[in-house]
């Protein structure tokens, strides 16, 4: 008899004759014998004598000898199901039955890879307050804001956590990353769930193109390290190869090639700009090898900083791999006047939108004084990665529970 | 008034004076920009799928239909005639309206009626009928051509593809989703 406890596979690897000692679900019963199923595969169980209190999703331990079809011994009994197996909802279904727990070890092994891959770029992991003084002023994206807070102290959930991750460059940190979990209300689809994950990274001395060169490295890093090749086969559309380096394509060209319209007569328009960047650019970008969107106008600036040869646009870029955004990096704004204008902007721009208004950050404006080194920055939403290098249609089916099963 | 988050497959809406039903819906949204759901939406009349994107609170209006169940009662010319079962109201759909259900009344069958600002738009029948055979060939023995199936005539005039041991006078159960042979019933 074996003396330890073993997976299903492994017993099914080490051949007939083999002690066998397993433990998982009743899946199925057959006649005298009993399908048994862990998180590595299933099994037969040979029932003898008859074991009337058994019934499907029971769990049981299984130990006797392995005999090539079956195995053979004595079976106990450790738990029972209250309700009929499978629920129809449950979470045997969603997880183990739909395939979840398979893409959810390759998510973790992507996750491994991009912390390789930081670690070895000579990267600080950081991890930074997830409730925060202001959620970032942008004004399309929103925010939870924190209940049963002491005090006047108002703290919102981050969007992002770039701006306490640009305090640390003004204290002195020149390579950190992190995997943030970030929230956005009122952001649901096949590309969005309200909380998902960031991998940010911000890098002193070193420019927008430092970062996209970051950018497309990691991508063929995770996938050479999980799928082992560089080809990925996104569910919508024709394989990408996403092997360095990725095409590189101005919004304003990115206007003329699909839309067939001027960048600068759309702009004073944004919901045209907008209308046309989903409907007619976005679903053409990084067909067959990804695309980074670049030099973005300066009206959509962010916390980027204006183009040295070209101030009407300005260091922003976003990646798009089969027609979905996978990040979006910058030449990070770091000149504490134009920062604490375009907040002021962003604020005015809330109020008109009917939108709640946040307090501006005074930490991260007054770490813009301290003085941050040039740098460029990325946040690229993990989610979708993972979505595109398994070839899944959703990022829900990538996370371990989806918004919607909560 | 409805807005953009009503947007949800099977809402109906109204566009230009016409009633449209939402195939499919997505919420689509640059990370930096604004949001929009990008839509395909049906028309409940004509049956021809538009796309649409609508910014993210847009207003809506809700189409004004409505669901009814009644009972077919005879045909009369180039037109139907429908009882409404609660109200005992009487109504006329044209062939044409019909369509290809018109092969699947039975006397006195209840089907779903769609009513349009109070005007009938579509008609759903039952998702199985039963119909007899009138015509069809006589599945040969030895056939060697290949064929697995042959055509039949229905009691409707429905023409339906059906295995070679399909007779005259044998009943078919129908799916009127797809148009196609289920199986015979017995009786």
């Amino acid at each position: 008899m074996s003396a330890k406890r073993s997976s299903v596979a492994a017993v099914l690897a080490g051949g007939a004759g083999n002690p066998a000692w397993v433990a998982g679900r009743v899946l199925q019963i057959a006649g005298e014998r009993a399908a048994i199923c862990d998180e590595t595969g299933t099994l037969w169980v040979e029932l003898d004598p008859p074991r009337p209190d058994l019934e499907p999703g029971a769990w049981v331990e299984a130990r006797g000898r392995w005999l090539g079809t079956h195995l053979q011994g004595t079976l106990g009994l450790l738990g029972l199901p209250r309700r009929p197996f499978p629920a129809p909802d449950g979470e045997w279904r969603s997880l183990r039955e739909s395939g979840r727990l398979q893409r959810l070890r390759a998510r973790a092994r992507m996750l491994a890879a991009v912390r390789a891959f930081f670690d070895d770029e000579g990267f600080l992991e950081v991890e930074t307050p997830t409730m925060v003084p202001s959620p970032g002023l942008d004004p399309h994206l929103d925010a939870y804001r924190v209940e049963g807070l002491e005090g006047a102290d108002a703290r919102w959930l981050i969007t992002s956590p770039e701006y306490q991750m640009k305090r640390l460059l003004a204290g002195g940190a020149e390579r950190i990353y992190q995997t943030a979990r970030c929230f956005r209300r009122g952001e649901r689809g096949p590309l969005h769930e309200p909380e998902f994950t960031m991998v940010e990274w911000y890098r002193a001395f070193a420019g927008v193109d430092d970062v996209m060169r970051d950018t497309e490295t990691l991508v063929a890093h995770v996938a050479r390290a999980t799928l082992g090749g560089t080809t990925i086969a996104p569910a919508h559309g024709a394989s990408v190869d996403v092997a360095p380096p990725w095409e590189r394509l101005t919004v304003r060209d990115a206007f003329r090639r699909y839309a067939g319209v001027e960048m600068d007569a759309v702009l004073p328009d944004e919901e045209r700009f907008f209308r046309l960047l989903v409907e007619a650019i976005e679903p053409r970008l990084g067909r067959e090898r990804p695309v980074f969107l670049t030099h973005w106008p300066i009206t959509m600036a962010s916390l980027a900083r204006s183009s040295p040869e070209d101030p009407s646009v300005c260091e922003r870029f976003e990646a798009y791999v089969a027609g979905v955004e996978l990040c979006n990096g910058f030449g990070e704004l770091v000149d504490p006047d134009e920062q604490r204008l375009r907040l002021e902007r962003d604020q005015r721009a809330r109020e008109a939108m009917g939108k709640p208004v946040y307090p501006i950050d005074e930490r991260f404006v007054a770490s813009l004084e301290e003085g941050i080194p040039p740098s460029g920055g990325n946040a690229l939403g993990f989610d979708r990665l993972v979505m595109l290098l398994l070839g899944t249609e959703r990022v829900q089916d990538v996370v371990a529970l989806p918004y919607a099963r909560l | 008034m409805a807005d953009t988050s009503d947007l949800k497959k099977g809402f109906k809406m109204l566009i230009d004076k016409q009633p449209y039903q939402v195939v499919e819906s997505q919420f689509v949204k640059p990370g930096k920009g604004q949001a929009f759901f990008r839509t395909k939406l049906k028309n409940m009349i004509t049956g021809a799928v538009i796309d649409r994107t609508y910014k993210s609170g847009e207003k809506l209006e809700k189409a004004d239909t409505e669901e009814r169940t009644m009972q077919y009662l005879y045909a009369e010319g180039d037109s139907y005639v429908f009882m409404d079962t609660q109200s005992y109201d009487q109504l006329r759909i044209s062939a044409e309206q019909l369509g290809d259900n018109v092969h699947y009344l039975l006397d006195n069958m209840e089907v779903d009626v769609m009513l349009f600002e109070g005007r009938p738009i579509g008609v759903t029948p039952p998702t199985f009928v039963v119909l007899e055979v009138t015509q069809t060939d006589p599945g040969f023995k030895g056939d060697t051509s290949g064929n697995t199936t042959k055509p039949a005539t229905l009691s409707t005039g429905l023409v339906v593809n059906v295995p070679l041991f399909v007779n005259v006078g044998d009943k078919l159960k129908i799916d009127t989703r797809t148009g196609q042979y289920v199986e015979r019933v017995k009786g």
